[in-house]
């Protein structure tokens, strides 16, 4: 080394070459590393999220027993069954409405909390966060109790009001609130905690400056608040949408997809067919039917995040 | 719609021009707290009324008494439920799984999103991309080719993982791997780079500024990423109800819906005291960790 | 403690240089302040220094070691972080031995080189507080401690007073001369404020476009600029620059500044301007106290003039005075008892002893 310094201009060709390993091994070096590092993540979802994925395609291919390719004759089987159809029609209906309806209560409950003060909004916020973190199959359960065909507690105090009993799940439609209010009651708290996260980070000077231009509550909330929290709204949404469109746990312990299969979504009917009756490719032609909307949800999330990572 | 816009009159209560708007505040901060308690009331009765009806004895819950008030308070169920053998093994089953899998994540997701938010490589955007994508894809999309897939490697190779609890140490991690490794590349990534340059030139490797800087520093991320990977362990329902039958075998939320509901015979006292005991352990974490927890769930959508 | 130099360093990202080929020795115990716009590549070239950038051609020694392959942690540097970079979850004292604690010193030896620094810095109360607890001003000394604890060969700064109000940079300013008064360790400094690198800098280095402008003494960039960015990188306010040309009238070598206003050369400067071309654009390049109030009697070379000033900015010990010629905004300074107000006339004198004549196509002075 200390050669290489005292005649520097004697040995520049091979300290070019030597620099240029060097600097090409620590390169290959550090992100063989960090290629090792990622790796346990990569075989995880390639082995079993991406496989599964695919396998799924091919299963839906095959016939019952799983000897023969049909092609497209699940399908074919699935669109002349009624069931079917219903289950589309619900699915949509459960979906759309629950979201719709978890996302107007967070907003609105979100307000509640961002209104009042802000050393007692930490416990109204874990109050109502409590639905979000008991395991939907347990609360589903308490559900499942308090709409006791013969012994519902909610019967119990309608009563005193001369209404009722309600079949909460024994009618077709009263079955369809009920796990539309459950999936409500679950969800809310997720939308409040969002809205209420980007309420607290709409700037105070945007509403006083909104107020001195002499905008009402509507026009603040309209040009103020819901531009500022567009972003998440969008995210939330969309989120909650595929989470929704993908549930199992609530219906399934709430109705079974009962009576008479009004309830069933994709995912219960899928494992109704499935696993319940041991038809595996029908039951995974089912479950593809969920694909599509989670597609088109996971393109606007990706775009909303890409969008992101430019501005940044 | 009159209480959203008394409501909405609260941002301008720093605005002390006007009389009425102090006035109005005062009505707005009433309404909030009515309909607040009203939401409260909304969100805590079926816990609540899960700890009512474990409180009492099959007698009184089929006497059909009033159903919001425990007339003969008594532990019996929890009693039965805790000297159950059956009941403990499904508890210590979803405790094992949820542990075990909660190393398994923090051991893939902590390295990969390290990598991921500092060591640049080839195609570290996109993989970063492609885990959030990952997070995206729901489990009542692959429980029907995981379950074919698991019978397969059972039939090729004779090791028989259905009906195992401990296939599901390899399914669940699908579930949080991705995103915790979403949140952690978030967190990661908010540390300045200046943080792990001062740690080269003070002479750590890699693998020191990892353990040494970036993990103690993003420990609430940590935090709210186990949290997450935990309560989702837990609250898991469609796998283990897909791929475990044998009493043995099972998990908390499926062993109290297939063991205590028998039939049409419902013993609802035991069946809420197991669902009470079953969402003890993510509410007892949430109660003491809740910034944490309210952290990470917010994480997912706010980073990134 | 070593001497640094830079051969023909070289750093390209892609397809843009934004270090041009740097020629720089740095002798032992030295103070270098590399000072530029942002962008001028200084950053950077302390950042190939320190290791954290690859060199993309060139050289670069340390202590006589070829160091371009070096990993920043063999190099026996340390670095003080324009954000300071202290890690948020050790004290001050942990902070201070996470280095020596990687290379697994003694204890004893640990404890006194972080109390040694802490006496040294007048940080010793903070020494069991986590960074957060402290001040912006303590957190650069943490920092600096920090660097002196590992007794390294160089120290690096990257722009450490940034982040700190116009007061406590004054304060920290002297506190870092003190402490290389004592450790004498050769210091590489990178900032913006040429304030800074005046006060601080045995030598500075003014950089502009990934290229070395000149390299010098405080004084002697500030009296003797060798190029247009550098006369008015250094100095502030900046030094103006009017376009401006030689003629000769009656023998005498005189400059043409506007068709009303020319002003001779003094004699001790014509020797050196005789030779340039009476037609070639160029700059008259004079600082702001160079322009002051006429006084009854004006030294040789010393000449007046009128101007109506637009504004004036009353500072206390001087009044800033700005006035237009030929369009070219001017910039004086005159004793606050001058009488200058705005809008109004007044009798101003140049020194052209102290002036500067400049190419104006290239930017050189001549």
């Amino acid at each position: 080394m200390a050669d290489v310094a005292l005649h520097p201009n004697r040995v520049p060709a091979t300290k070019a070459t030597r620099r240029r390993n060097g600097l090409h091994n620590a390169l290959r070096r550090k992100s063989t590393v960090a290629f090792l590092m990622t790796l346990p993540l990569i075989l995880l979802v390639a082995a079993f999220v991406i496989y599964p994925a695919l396998y799924s395609l091919h299963l839906a291919t095959l016939n019952k027993s799983m000897t023969k390719f049909i092609g497209l004759g699940n399908f074919e089987f699935l669109f002349k069954r009624d069931t079917f159809w219903l289950v589309v029609k619900q699915s949509c209906i459960f979906a759309i409405s629950a979201v719709i309806f978890k996302a107007l209560i967070g907003f609105i409950v979100a307000h509640f909390v961002h209104n009042v003060p802000a050393n007692k909004q930490r416990r109204w916020r874990g109050m109502l966060l409590v639905p979000w973190v008991i395991p939907p199959a347990m609360s589903t359960l308490a559900w499942l109790w308090l709409f006791d065909p013969s012994y519902s507690a909610f019967n119990y105090t309608l009563s005193f009001f001369g209404i009722g009993p309600i079949p909460w799940t024994g009618d077709a439609n009263w079955a369809r609130f009920s796990v539309i209010l459950v999936n409500v009651w679950y969800g809310a708290p997720f939308f409040m905690i969002m809205y209420l996260a980007a309420l607290k980070s709409v700037p105070e000077q945007l509403y006083e400056a909104a107020a001195i231009d002499g905008a009402n509550w509507w026009q603040r909330i309209w040009y103020v608040t819901l531009p500022m929290m567009r972003n998440i709204i969008a995210i939330t949404t969309l989120f909650s949408l595929i989470v929704t469109f993908a549930n199992f746990d609530i219906v399934r312990i709430l109705t079974a997809g009962g009576p008479l299969d009004h309830t069933h979504i994709f995912a219960t009917w899928a494992f109704r067919v499935g696993i319940e009756g041991s038809d595996i490719p029908l039951g995974a032609s089912v479950s593809l039917f969920m694909v599509p909307i989670l597609a088109v949800a996971a393109i606007f999330i990706l775009r909303d995040i890409s969008k992101r990572g430019n501005e940044a | 719609m009159s209480t959203i816009t008394i409501d909405k009159a609260g941002p301008t209560r720093k605005v002390k021009k006007y009389g009425s708007i102090s006035r109005d505040r005062a009505w707005a901060l009433r309404w909030s707290y009515f309909f607040l308690v009203l939401f409260a009331i909304f969100s805590l009765t079926p816990p609540l009324y899960m700890l009512i009806t474990s409180l009492k004895s099959s007698a009184e819950i089929s006497a059909a008494t009033n159903p919001w008030w425990v007339y003969h308070p008594t532990l019996e169920n929890y009693i039965g439920l805790l000297t159950s053998n059956q009941f403990l093994r499904f508890f210590w089953n979803s405790a094992w799984v949820s542990i075990i899998v909660v190393t398994i994540t923090m051991l893939i997701s902590v390295p990969a999103a390290f990598a991921l938010a500092r060591m640049k490589f080839w195609g570290s955007a996109t993989l970063a991309t492609g885990v959030f994508l990952t997070y995206l894809i729901p489990d009542t999309l692959l429980f029907i080719p995981l379950f074919k897939m698991f019978v397969l490697i059972g039939d090729w190779t004779g090791i028989q993982l259905i009906n195992r609890w401990y296939v599901l140490l390899f399914i669940y991690p699908t579930l949080t791997v991705p995103f915790c490794t979403w949140i952690m590349i978030g967190y990661f990534a908010s540390i300045p780079k200046e943080l792990d340059e001062a740690a080269i030139i003070d002479g750590a490797s890699w693998f020191q500024t990892l353990t040494r800087i970036f993990i103690p520093v993003a420990l609430p991320g940590l935090i709210a990423a186990t949290i997450f990977a935990f309560t989702v362990s837990w609250a898991q329902f469609l796998y283990p109800l897909v791929f475990t039958t044998s009493t043995d075998q099972l998990v908390l939320p499926v062993g109290i819906i297939t063991t205590l509901i028998k039939g049409d015979v419902f013993n609802w006292g035991q069946i809420m005291t197991g669902a009470l005991l079953g969402a003890a352990p993510p509410l007892i974490i949430y109660a003491f960790l809740m910034d944490y927890y309210i952290a990470g769930l917010t994480a997912g959508a706010t980073k990134g | 403690m070593a001497e640094v130099s830079l051969r023909k360093v070289v750093k390209r990202y892609d397809e843009v240089e934004a270090v041009r080929g740097i020629d720089l020795d740095i002798a032992d115990h030295e103070f270098v302040v590399l000072v530029g716009p942002s962008g001028c590549g200084k950053s950077t070239t302390l950042r190939m220094i320190a290791g954290l950038e690859d060199i993309s051609d060139g050289d670069i020694t340390i202590g006589g070691d070829i160091v371009n392959d070096v990993p920043p942690k063999d190099r026996d540097i340390a670095m003080v972080f324009q954000n300071y970079a202290l890690y948020p979850h050790m004290t001050v004292a942990e902070n201070m031995s996470f280095g020596l604690r990687l290379k697994h010193y003694p204890k004893a030896e640990i404890k006194s080189r972080v109390t040694e620094a802490a006496r040294m810095l007048d940080i010793t109360d903070l020494i069991d507080r986590k960074p957060k607890q402290l001040s912006g001003g303590q957190r650069q000394r943490v920092a600096m401690g920090r660097a002196i604890v590992r007794n390294p060969k160089v120290f690096l700064f990257d722009e450490p007073l940034s982040n700190l109000d116009a007061k406590l940079r004054v304060q920290m300013r002297i506190e870092i001369k003190k402490v290389h008064q004592k450790v004498r360790t050769t210091t590489v400094y990178v900032t913006h404020d040429q304030v800074e690198a005046m006060t601080l800098a045995d030598r500075v280095v003014v950089m502009n476009h990934g290229r070395i402008e000149q390299i010098g003494a405080p004084n002697e960039l500030y009296h003797k600029p060798a190029t247009r960015f550098v006369a008015s990188f250094i100095g502030s306010p900046a030094m103006n620059f009017m376009p401006c040309r030689l003629e000769d009238v009656d023998g005498r070598l005189h400059l043409r500044l506007t068709d009303r206003l020319a002003f001779p050369v003094p004699p001790a400067r014509s020797a050196r301007y005789q030779a340039v071309p009476r037609t070639e654009r160029l700059l008259l390049g004079i600082r702001p106290e160079h322009i002051a109030e006429a006084r009854p009697h004006l030294h040789p070379g010393v000449e007046p003039f009128e101007a109506v000033l637009d504004v004036t900015e009353p500072m206390g010990m001087e009044t800033l005075v700005y006035f237009t010629l030929e369009d070219t905004p001017i910039c004086g300074r005159v004793n606050p008892n001058a009488g200058a107000q705005d809008g109004a006339p007044l009798r101003l004198a140049v020194d052209l002893n102290n002036m500067h004549l400049l190419n104006e196509v290239t930017g050189v002075v001549l």
